[in-house]
């Protein structure tokens, strides 16, 4: 090697490390990770749509410490291997000080060592089947006991006795299922039948005739994708319609019902911690603001608003914490108390699971859902369900 | 409902089955029975099929939308056929892995189309008030069995299908040269069919049949970019089961899968069901790899 190479090599090195202390500069840099390409595109281009309005809105108004938000966005291409690669990436060559994104829990577990290892600060918008508990990791989707127990709350106090559940076959639908079996059976319920059917499944014949034999009162339904449409065409023709049966589903939002056509779904019930429909001056003005940027009519929905107030809780808690640094941010966000946002007043909870309301909604003729239930307030997140992981507890702070 | 009924049922239920996988698969045992191409992007146009009726449906509104979108579909899937045997599937005619990728490139490009065009969640295609009934017995041993309009008609539709395309390869002139390529292509193209002419009607015949299938699908499936991909593996299962390019052994396929699933998934969930169904097809296939229709044919064994 000459001494001309050596020296450029040289000047390379010098000028890596420069960047690499980029947040000098008067910008921080953070890392949007969601699916752009892939089966989970449909959903996770949204989201990513909505975390940049509450970044762009945050640097028009000042930044955060003084700084402007810089974005660095990668595909986790709907692999679970890609989204830990891409963790890696934008921790250790961009130099992020923190990380919003996955949609799948697989995508979160693969992510999980990577956040651990570089001790940086994932924050997670999607409902989820609980039963993990990592200090870094900021857990805003709902847990089990924020949107499935509420929703068997609602349906027991409208009298259903007589439980069916179906779901795909994976651990969101298995793990959500295990945890209202117990609960089924605790509250002196019956559980009529259960099935699973493979992600992307379009057949339900069986399923629909078990439903017929086993004569439920209410069906919940933790199908993911294109098999609900599936289901409820199949639903129709064999005469069960939402009005006769009713059907509570987990991962229909307004988006979903939009695209199947309301005909098919409409009167059955959701259960979200956020509708489109919602009132408050906060929703009106993130829907207008959303619509504005992506198009009149744009549908919005719960795991995009949580992508949008996790942004904003980074935010405040940066500024609580006077800090970029990782474990002071998650110290500070753990200790902020309410904020106002879309959905209503929401915080961190120690166990770094968001505190907030459970909604049930009816879908209307127009593809909006009508608020017909919620909660008694704010509900504190359980990562572990006491009936079915008895004895484990989330204590992070 | 009885024990009778819901076993009753459950046959009914696995003729039902059949008929979709039938229809998903008979474009591709004619285009794979006639030329040995494995064609990657028939599942894409199962999902045209289904798009061509949420078109019509927008434009013949009511009752007959879905009886107007199988002609449309036909029509459209048929044509879109034809461009892709003539500009890609016929210059790579002796080249079969060449055109196992070509296809699929052709399948990733029209789901993209229909992305970009239709947006990435799907468009609802709903059958029709007429449809939206079922067959119930109220009374007897039978009381408590439904029989939804729908997969009624799709039972009929199927059968149509299959009738029509039995009459055509069997009875006339256009079928005659149709089996004469299939057995002995040098041959019949010395005795003066035009193998090329037969090539190119037949492919366009099979993804015409696809678009079809496609309605007929979306009356209890979802239209979405991607649908496709739901039905191109059931698909050549059953066409590799029945004896490839032999339409009466897709069919029995068809059936002989339709059943065994009807059947685990009154025990188990549909997800152990299918791993039953493709354990059954290995074990058969090792002990008759021809699968249930052997054809004779040159083709083959060239």
């Amino acid at each position: 090697m000459s001494l001309r190479k050596i020296g450029l090599a040289a000047t390379l090195l010098a000028a890596t490390m420069f960047t690499g202390a980029a947040h000098a500069d008067g910008t921080v840099k953070v890392g949007v990770l969601q699916s752009l390409s892939g089966t989970m595109a449909i959903s996770e281009v949204p989201l990513e749509n909505a975390e940049l309005l509450a970044i762009d809105q945050i640097n028009a108004s000042g930044g955060v410490l003084g700084k402007q938000i810089k974005a660095v966005e990668e595909d986790g291409a709907s692999n679970p291997e890609t989204f830990a690669q891409k963790a890696t990436k934008l921790i250790e060559e961009d130099k992020v000080v923190t990380v919003f994104g996955g949609w799948t829990s697989a995508s979160r577990k693969a992510m999980l060592p990577v956040f651990q290892k570089f001790n940086n600060l994932l924050w997670y918008p999607v409902q989820f089947e609980g039963n993990e508990c990592s200090p870094n990791i900021m857990y805003s989707g709902a847990q089990p006991n924020q949107q499935a127990l509420p929703a068997l709350t609602w349906a027991e106090q409208k009298g259903y006795k007589k439980y069916f559940l179906i779901g795909s076959d994976y651990v969101y639908p298995r793990t959500a299922n295990l945890i209202l079996k117990k609960h089924i059976a605790h509250d002196g319920l019956t559980l009529s039948g259960e099935d699973y059917v493979p992600l992307g499944g379009t057949d339900f014949s069986a399923v629909i005739a078990k439903i017929q034999q086993s004569k439920p009162d209410i069906i919940i339904n933790t199908l993911n994708g294109d098999s609900n449409v599936a289901f409820f065409k199949q639903m129709a023709a064999a005469g069960m319609t939402p009005d006769k049966l009713p059907v509570m589903s987990f991962s229909i939002a307004e988006p979903e019902a939009k695209a199947m056509g309301p005909s098919i779904l409409q009167g059955s019930y959701a259960a979200w911690n956020y509708f489109e429909s919602l009132p408050g001056a906060e929703n009106a003005k993130f829907v207008a603001a959303y619509q504005a940027k992506y198009g009149a009519g744009a549908p919005v929905d719960d795991p995009m608003v949580h992508g949008y107030v996790n942004v904003y809780e980074w935010k405040a808690a940066v500024e609580k914490a006077k800090s970029f640094n990782p474990t002071k941010v998650r110290d500070a966000a753990v200790s902020l108390g309410f904020m106002p946002s879309p959905m209503g007043m929401v915080r961190f909870a120690k166990n770094q699971s968001m505190v907030q309301t459970g909604y049930i909604g009816e879908l209307q003729p127009d593809g909006q859902f009508k608020i017909i239930w919620q909660s008694k307030g704010e509900i504190e997140p359980q990562p572990y369900d006491p009936l079915a992981f008895p004895g484990k507890t989330c204590k992070l702070h | 409902m009885g024990e009778t009924a819901f076993l009753i049922g459950q046959v009914f239920n696995g003729f039902s089955v059949a008929s979709l996988f039938v229809l998903a698969a008979l474009g591709l045992a004619l285009s794979f029975g006639l030329m040995r191409v494995i064609n990657m992007a028939h599942g894409e146009m199962l999902m045209l099929g289904g798009y061509l009726a949420y078109l019509t449906i927008l434009v013949v509104p009511g009752p007959l939308g879905i009886l107007a979108a199988m002609p449309v579909a036909f029509i459209g899937a048929a044509l879109v056929g034809a461009v892709l045997e003539s500009t890609i599937i016929h210059r790579l005619s002796s080249r079969p892995l060449d055109t196992l990728l070509a296809t699929w490139g052709v399948s990733l490009i029209l789901q993209q189309a229909a992305r970009d065009m239709f947006g990435p969640i799907g468009v609802a295609v709903n059958a029709p008030n007429w449809l939206n009934h079922t067959m119930s017995i109220t009374s007897g041993p039978l009381a408590g069995l439904t029989l939804p309009d729908t997969r009624l008609f799709i039972l009929l539709v199927t059968a149509l299908v299959l009738a029509g395309l039995g009459l055509i390869l069997s009875r006339t002139r256009l079928g005659l040269y149709v089996r004469a390529v299939n057995q002995d292509r040098s041959t019949a193209a010395a005795m003066g069919v035009n193998a090329r002419r037969i090539d190119l009607l037949v492919f366009s015949l099979g993804t015409g049949v696809a678009g079809m299938a496609g309605v007929i699908l979306a009356l209890l499936g979802p239209v979405t970019p991607s649908v496709g991909q739901s039905y191109i593996v059931p698909a050549f299962l059953v066409v590799i089961l029945g004896g490839l390019g032999s339409l009466v052994g897709t069919t029995i396929a068809s059936i002989m899968v339709g059943m065994i699933s009807a059947a685990a998934e009154i025990f188990v969930d549909v997800s152990v069901a299918q791993v039953m169904i493709l354990v059954f097809v290995i074990l058969f296939l090792q002990f008759r790899p021809q699968g249930v229709v052997a054809v004779r044919s040159r083709a083959l064994e060239g």
